[in-house]
Parts: structure tokens; sequence; C-alpha cells
């Protein structure tokens, strides 16, 4: 039979072609139009070329050592809650229990704070942390410790990880659940045969096969804490100073704050790519780790 | 290497004070003598699996004993037990290679590294692992990956025993004849006590000397393959084992003569007095009755259609409201649907409530 060329076709597919356009493509490419010029008032645009690039890439600018800046701040911030959410997941994934009315009771109380509203965990926080009427803050107080998250950036630091973790180590604990509850009773079974002790179960079963879901975990938690605004900015505005204004805070305080459109929208760009890149290579050598590539090596 | 004994054993799921009736396993005592290759076999959800892990002490029974070589184990872990098991899926652990899984359970036991690698080598031989020693486990085909669960059973120089359970399930069917004759293979090298769940006669029939049929929680026979078939101790046992199954016709037995649907049938032996009020049924396998030209003194059947299994051909008769099966001698062609059949009287079981009656003398 010949094939009817049809280009009707096109008109059902035409919907996502405008959907994509007017919520990603077109935002986008304004942007990437804002990122190559110069903003002045009464939207007056000057062609600058790749000037802010330049700038934002280069640390001993204004524009590049706030850039980098952020960007270690962010980083570091980033790979602490990783450090602290993965393994702390894994550990109350491990202590869930696996059947019984605690099931439910447990995952209910771990889906409590990925419920709640991002500025409302932040506000909890500001709250909680506070001298004199939060909870931490006051007993920290009473018990003689001079925490003030306001004035020093080491507390306002170990407020906004701790509030990072008591948010989010729920979802790598869940995620972590759902890949041990899918591991064959006969693994444990096998392995009670072979003599293994526990922490060799955990080793060569439970932690193998929770690695899909942890890879996933991982990047979800990264892109996540690099992206962070709302609760930082709820608690301590990317203070005292500058020592918690992350990324994402920097943007706006450039857009929104200063109005320098160019600079924010090159700036966006390039944090655009990061978290792609970032991404990108973390997926690539997760999934490749530990496949060997069918070499015979031979011997125990 | 032991000799395992079954006392009066018995399993429910759902505790002890459950109805007899529903236990997963019903009260079995046996003996299984050390070397032996036995195959449990079953259709699902018989309780062959629930015995299984009794014996390795996964399962806790809810009563009776288990005995290694007269000695109590029912206190004693799966571990300590000393026994390895094959599950249905393989189960290998992903991030090490195949060397090093046959290693883990010796590993464990802390043996020496040049004892342990001795081993593995001498038990990679047997299986024809050698060449994939140091590949990852997790790349290698199902069959592969089976036979590394099998081996770090086997490693242990001083397994008691070695449970499998249904473990050519996931085996294509070529590898399936290659592995079943590896088992024979290894059971005779290794002298080990095997003992091997299946639902497939076939892998029972040829894996084992003795054969254990279990139905609705309970062990309804053992014995070898042969007296499996030509002395089927239950009529489960000859309708499970056999293909076609055993004919089990409802019959009134007096002496020598059993009544069939208003015809009399000649038995070899002479029955006593039954058991009153007992279901009555005599059994007769389709290889024992032929098909034959109608004619005065043979039972008279309808044929409704005839099955050609290639090696023989079998008639699937009506006779009044009974249906059996019965073998068409070669050569022979009938006109029509009428039929008669002739019985071998020596190979006419009578079961009294499903249980073989054992001849008067």
């Amino acid at each position: 039979m010949e094939k009817i060329p049809n280009q009707k076709a096109w008109f059902l597919v035409l919907p996502v072609f405008a959907l994509v356009a007017f919520s990603a493509v077109i935002p986008l490419m304004t942007v990437v139009n804002y990122s190559v010029q110069d903003t002045f008032g009464n939207n007056k645009f000057f062609w600058n070329g790749i000037g802010w690039y330049q700038e934002l890439l280069s640390p001993s600018t204004e524009l590049g050592g706030r850039f980098f800046a952020s960007l270690w701040r962010n980083l570091a911030f980033s790979a602490i809650v990783l450090a602290i959410e993965m393994p702390l997941g894994i550990v109350i994934a491990l202590a869930m229990p696996r059947e019984g009315w605690g099931v439910a009771f447990s995952l209910v109380v771990l889906a409590l704070p990925l419920l709640i509203p991002w500025n409302v965990v932040g506000t909890i926080w500001q709250i909680f942390g506070r001298t004199d009427i939060g909870l931490l803050g006051y007993t920290l107080h009473w018990l003689g410790s001079d925490y003030n998250y306001v004035a020093s950036p080491l507390d306002a630091w170990l407020t906004i990880i701790a509030m990072d973790v008591w948010h989010w180590s729920s979802l790598v604990a869940l995620l972590c659940y759902a890949g041990l509850k899918s591991i064959p009773e006969a693994f444990y079974q096998a392995a009670s045969i072979d003599g293994a002790s526990r922490w060799a179960v955990f080793w060569a079963i439970q932690l193998p096969k929770m690695k899909r879901v942890l890879l996933i975990a991982g990047l979800l938690r990264f892109m996540d804490s690099f992206m962070i605004y709302t609760e930082p900015f709820v608690v301590t505005g990317g203070g005292p100073g500058n020592s918690t204004t992350f990324l994402s805070i920097e943007l706006v305080k450039l857009a929104l704050g200063q109005f320098d459109l160019g600079k924010a929208a090159a700036m966006s760009i390039v944090y655009m790519l990061i978290i792609i890149i970032v991404c990108w290579v973390y997926y690539t050598v997760m999934t490749n780790a530990g496949e060997d590539r069918g070499s015979a090596r031979g011997g125990p | 290497m032991a000799r395992i004994d079954l006392v009066d054993l018995a399993h429910s799921y759902a505790g002890n004070d459950a109805d007899p009736s529903s236990f997963a396993l019903k009260p079995t005592s046996m003996t299984w003598r050390q070397g032996g290759a036995y195959a449990l076999l079953g259709p699902s959800g018989c309780g062959k699996t629930t015995l299984l892990n009794i014996i390795s002490g996964i399962v806790r029974p809810s009563r009776g004993t288990v005995l290694f070589d007269g000695g109590d184990v029912m206190a004693l872990s799966t571990q300590q037990r000393n026994i390895a098991q094959v599950f249905q899926f393989p189960v290998i652990y992903d991030t090490m290679t195949v060397g090093e899984n046959l290693a883990f359970p010796l590993k464990n036991r802390g043996l020496p590294r040049a004892q342990i690698e001795a081993r593995v080598a001498e038990i990679a031989r047997l299986l024809d692992l050698t060449p994939v020693l140091g590949r990852k486990a997790n790349r290698l085909s199902v069959d592969a990956k089976q036979k590394i669960s099998l081996g770090r059973g086997l490693v242990r120089a001083d397994v008691a025993a070695i449970l499998f359970d249904e473990p050519l399930t996931v085996i294509d069917p070529g590898l399936k004849w290659e592995l079943r004759s590896k088992l024979k293979v290894l059971h005779r090298t290794l002298d080990l006590t095997m003992i091997y769940v299946t639902h497939d006669q076939t892998e029972a029939l040829t894996f084992a000397d003795t054969v254990v049929v279990m139905h609705e929680g309970s062990v309804v026979q053992t014995g070898t393959p042969e007296e499996l078939f030509v002395r089927p101790a239950h009529t489960f046992v000859g309708y499970f084992i056999g293909s076609p199954g055993m004919n089990v016709l409802p019959a009134e037995v007096e002496g020598r003569q059993a009544r069939i649907a208003g015809h009399l049938l000649g038995l070899d032996k002479s029955y006593g007095a039954l058991p009153a009020g007992a279901r009555i049924e005599i059994g007769i396998r389709p290889e024992f009755v032929d098909v034959a030209t109608p004619a005065p003194g043979l039972l008279s059947a309808e044929i409704e259609r005839i099955d050609d299994l290639g090696r023989a051909r079998f008639a699937r008769l009506r006779m009044g409201n009974l249906k059996l099966a019965a073998r068409m001698p070669k050569g022979l062609s009938i006109a029509g649907s009428a039929a008669g059949l002739v019985f071998d009287p020596a190979q006419i079981h009578v079961y009294a409530d499903s249980r073989r009656v054992e001849e008067a003398a």
C-alpha cells in the first residue's frame, strides 16, 4: 500500500509546539536576548555582545567576583547537604518497619516535611531559631551558647543546613525505602545461608539494589539544593553580609534589586548551563560506575 | 553430609490454632537418607516449598522436629544448619565478580585465603564457570547466574544438604536439560543429599532416585519413579504422574471382580472386605488398557478423539458417563466410534477413599 502524504498531522502537534514555545523557548530566548544587551531606563537597549559573559567569568571584575563567591558558596552548600542527607536517608530507610501499622505511620511522618510550602518551612525555622521566642534559639541560649543566626555566618549556615536536612532527608529516605522494598526475600535468605553479617548484607545486597534510587535521589537533591532560594531568603535574606547569598539570591538581587537585566540574564544562562552539565556528568559517571566491560581478568 | 529426619512436622501460616485442615503442611514424618537425590513433586500450593523452608530453617514449623543425623536442629539458624539452598530466581551479589560470589560464603566463615581460592577454583571447574571467574556476575545469562547460586552452596565442603526450590523455572528449555544432567553428575561426584522441589514431573523423574509426591499439604507417596508409575499409592499420584494420567473410575469391588458402569471386570487379585462407607474406585493407567474392535465379552465404549503423541496414540473414550483414556495398538484402525476395551488385570489398582488398597493374600 502506498502512503499518502498528509500534512494535516502537523496540526496535531501544533498545540504542543505552541505550549513549549510559550512556556520555555520564548522566555529562554528573551533571556538570551537580554544577556547580549545593556539596558537603561525607558526601555533603551544597547548591543553589548558577549561583554557580560566575559565580565561574569573573570573573577577580578565586580560582577565576576560576586558570581564566583555565590557559586562556591552554593556548591559547598549542595555538597554538605548531599553528604548529610544521602547517608541519613539510607539509615532512616533501613530503620523503617517492613510491615504492620508502623509502615503507614512512618510514611506519613516522613511525608509531612515534604508537604509544607517552602516559604512556610523558611518561616518555621526563622522563628524556631530566634533567640527571644524560638524553641531552638532560646534553648541554645539557655544552655549558654551564643547562637545567633542573624549575626554569625557560621550559625546562619548551620541553621540553613539543619533546615534543609529536616526538609529533604525524607525524600531520600522514601526513595531508598522503595528501593529496599523491591529486594526479593530470597536475597536475604540466601545471604543468611551464606553466613553474611548484617554489614555484608548492606554492602553486598541492599546498597547495590538501592543504586538506581540513590542515583535519582542524588540528582534531585543536587538540583534542588543548587537552585535553593525561598528558604534561605526567608530565614537570613542572604546574610549576615553575603554569607548565605546563594546563586539564585544573587541573581534576584541583580535582576530585581539593581535591575541589571543584561548581567542577570548572562548569569541565568551560565547558571542553567552549570546545572545541566553537572547533572549530565553526574548521571553519566554514576550509571557507568561499577560496570565492567566484559573483560575476563580471571581469578577471584 | 547428613541424614535428615522429619518428626511429626506440621505448619500453618495462620498460627498454631488454625483449623488442621487448612494447614499448609499436615503432620508429616519422614527420613531423607544421606547422599540421596530426592524430588519433592506436587502442584503449586501443595506445601512443598513450606517443607523445604522448614528443613533449611527459614520457616519455623508450628509443630514437630527436624533432626540432622539424629540431632535436633530446631534451635539452629539456617547458617548453623549448614544447608545450601538454590532459589527459583538466581540470587547473585551484583557488585561482585563470579569468583567473589563463590568465595563469599567461605569469606564470611573466615577461611584462609589460599584455601578459599583453591575451593573456588575447584567448584568453578565442576560448574564450567572457570572462564568467567573474573567477570561481573550481573552481566551473565540467567543460567550462568543460577549456576553461581548453586556454586555458592557447593563451595562449602561440609554442607549437610542442598535444597533446590524450582531452580529451573526461569531457564530456557534447552539449557534445562543441560543443567539437570549437570546436577546429576554433581550428585554422583560429591555424594551430597539433594532435595529438589518442582511441579514438573519430567524434572522430578529424571533427577531423583526417590520422588516424594505431595498433595494438599500431605505426602501421598514416596518411591522410585517406577513405583510411582506402576503402583500409585493415591489416585492423585496416578493422575499427576504420567501423561495422560491414570484412569480413575468409580466401581464396586467384590472378591476378584469389579463392576464399573454396569460391566463386570475380572481382577488379578482378590480383595477382602473393603472399608465400609468408603468411596471405592479402580485405577488403571491408559498404557495398560488397549482399544480393540468391538467384540462380545469386551467392555464397549465410544471413541471421542484420538491424541497422537508421536511415540504412541491414545484414544479418549466415553463409557456411559465415564471418561477414560486407552492406548491405541499400532496399526489398529477402527471404523466408526464404537470400540472394545481390553484391560490388563494385573495393572488394575483398587482405591478406597483415594488410597490404594492392598490385596488380601
